[in-house]
């Protein structure tokens, strides 16, 4: 008993993942918690799908069900689990049963190595964003099997659109992905490096967020990558494969109930992973905006410089630090300028008081991460929590301004523009990167070359 | 991984099949990670499993599938091919009584050197990179694969 203590206290003192730290009770604890935070988070982004495309839309939204909706997201889930589970005759029933398990695997395995902060994921694998690209490329398969299992038009039809957009809409992430981990490769031994933590520490090293190096290539890579991204997981505008008014619902059609919600589960899971990709990769992880600029030194007793030495004690991180605390105080206060704004009638009492005691939790939670001891751990997670945030909206935001694309226009955009481009961007940032070397091994040698044969020529 | 290379001999079910080739290519990656070569691994699972195996089940789809189940499975060459799979089988085990005495020289050495930069450095070292014509032979090889299979494909104008 007092060796699993021990064993589980040697961790709290490593500055490594617990999977690099080779601790099974840590690694597990984390797995529990990232998998409730994800399941947690596709439960919020139902409630603000739906309000924020209604606010787009200049309607309300869900506002029966909880004080504003906020609890339309479970009762959706009540409906789905009491609903009846219909198999299609003359279906498969083993594969029927398999796809969406292999779909839901797909998506949440790919959290495993998703950098939450520099020792805050579940593991450190050396080839983080090949397993992510991988693991991601699967679902495809479950999708594939989904369609087929279904022993119907639509679904085969869907299915097939689907893979077929996102096999093609891979080959452009995967280009853009490469001109990232190019640019990690810039350190004084040349080595880069595949791993999440390490792609966001060579950020943090070059002092410069992948966005906005070798401007515009960093611009360009994240905008193919945050397209292919869109069409990777069958979200607006590249929806086709679940349309309604074309497909009827595409590959999952016939699924109802628990099982079309284990589509919907991954399908945001595999939005917020891909989005986790984008926000490492380019938007410089868990770092705060102007990570590199710290300020003069501050002295406040008790509460700053933080306990830990090696994190910086500047005035700018200072102020950086109120920001996770009074986003939530902000959210709270949303909470009671809505609680006053609500009709004066009794039967809007329970609604009034869910609402009130809704702000009051929101409120302490952002006291609590004032806390020195809490606001020195969370800072990092809360960063890089709110740039997979703004991904989310825009997400939404796309789903409420494009049209849908037809197929044909899908394959062309994939295929004929962001392949090319991508390649072109892989190629700029090349030479960019070496340019010194590529002018006087390359460049020069060519001039003198034809030089020395025009004088041949002419003399 | 043989439990999946039996399934996909013996399905009638042509998905089924595919599906437990998908099985025995990811029990495939597993065997590559434990030789130390996650990179081989997972770029395994990228292209095989998650892009070759795609386009196996596009066809395997395309085709209508219920009249080639209810076919007759017939193998006329069964003499041979039990003479063929016994002289495999009885050069896998020769090699395996006596494979450490074949291959001496050739012991492999399971450092933990990062397999990712040891590729590259085979690939693309400038003293230790012997692979690159190979790699430029295999990447031609597959273009004009390509190239073929677009020409056969493409409709007369």
């Amino acid at each position: 008993m007092h060796d699993f203590i021990q064993y589980v206290v040697s961790y709290l003192s490593s500055d490594r993942s617990p999977g690099a730290a080779g601790n099974i009770f840590w690694a597990t604890v984390y797995i529990l918690v990232v998998f409730a935070g994800v399941s947690l988070a596709v439960i919020c982004m139902n409630w603000l799908e739906r309000k924020i495309l209604a606010h787009m839309q200049v309607r309300l939204g869900p506002m029966r069900v909880g004080p504003h909706g906020l609890l339309q997201p479970i009762a959706d889930a009540v409906k789905l689990l009491l609903k009846e589970d219909i198999i299609p005759a003359d279906a498969d029933v083993v594969v029927f049963w398999f796809a969406p398990f292999i779909v839901v695997l797909a998506a949440f395995t790919v959290f495993v190595v998703v950098p939450f902060g520099p020792a805050h994921a579940i593991t450190d694998m050396n080839i983080g964003i090949l397993f992510m690209l991988g693991v991601s490329s699967l679902s495809v398969l479950g999708i594939v099997t989904a369609g087929w299992a279904s022993n119907s038009h639509y679904p085969l039809i869907g299915a097939l659109r689907s893979s077929a957009q996102m096999v093609s809409y891979e080959v452009a992430m995967g280009l853009a992905v490469v001109s990232a981990i190019l640019m990690t490769s810039l350190n004084d031994q040349g080595i880069g490096t595949l791993s999440m933590i390490g792609i966001v520490k060579m950020q943090e090293a070059q002092h410069v967020w992948f966005l906005f190096k070798f401007f515009p290539l960093g611009v360009i890579a994240f905008v193919i990558f945050a397209i292919a991204m869109v069409a990777e997981t069958n979200r607006a505008p590249f929806d086709l494969p679940e349309a309604e008014s074309e497909l009827t619902a595409g590959f999952h059609t016939e699924y109802s109930g628990f099982r079309w919600s284990l589509f919907f589960l991954a399908e945001y899971a595999a939005m917020i992973a891909v989005s986790s990709i984008a926000v490492t990769l380019w938007l410089g992880g868990w770092l705060r905006p102007f990570a590199n600029v710290h300020g003069p030194d501050v002295f406040i007793p008790y509460f700053w410089p933080p306990s830990d030495a090696s994190l910086p004690r500047g005035a700018l991180d200072l102020a950086f630090s109120f920001v996770p605390g009074l986003a939530f105080l902000f959210l709270g206060g949303v909470c009671f300028y809505n609680v006053r704004r609500m009709p004066k009638h009794p039967f809007f009492k329970i609604q009034t008081t869910g609402l009130a005691a809704f702000g009051a939790l929101l409120g302490l939670v952002g006291l609590i991460l004032f806390v020195p001891a809490v606001r020195d751990r969370v800072g990092d997670i809360f960063w890089f929590t709110a740039k997979v945030a703004g991904f989310m909206y825009l997400y939404i935001w796309y789903r409420g301004t494009f049209p849908r694309y037809r197929f044909d226009q899908l394959m062309k955009v994939g295929w004929k523009v962001l392949l090319p481009v991508s390649l072109g961007v892989v190629l700029c940032t090349c030479t960019w990167a070496m340019r010194s070397e590529v002018w006087h091994e390359m460049i020069v040698p060519l001039w003198q070359t034809l030089g020395d044969e025009l004088h041949r020529l002419v003399s | 991984m043989i439990i999946g290379g039996i399934l996909v001999i013996t399905r009638r079910n042509t998905v089924h099949s595919a599906l437990a080739l998908i099985t025995a290519l990811l029990a495939q990656a597993g065997i590559y990670l434990m030789l130390y070569a996650p990179f081989v691994a997972g770029v395994q699972i990228i292209l095989y499993a998650g892009g070759i195996m795609v386009l196996f089940l596009f066809v395997i789809m395309l085709i209508s599938i219920e009249r080639t189940i209810k076919e007759r499975q017939f193998n006329h060459q069964w003499l041979i091919g039990i003479v063929a799979a016994a002289a495999l089988g009885g050069l896998f085990i020769a090699v395996y009584v006596k494979g450490k005495t074949l291959f001496p020289e050739r012991r492999p050495s399971y450092v933990e050197i990062n397999n990712t930069q040891g590729v590259a450095d085979l690939l693309y070292g400038q003293h230790t990179g012997t692979y690159m014509f190979s790699f430029e032979i295999a990447s031609l090889l597959l273009l004009v694969a390509i190239i073929g299979a677009v020409v056969m494909a493409k409709k007369r104008i």
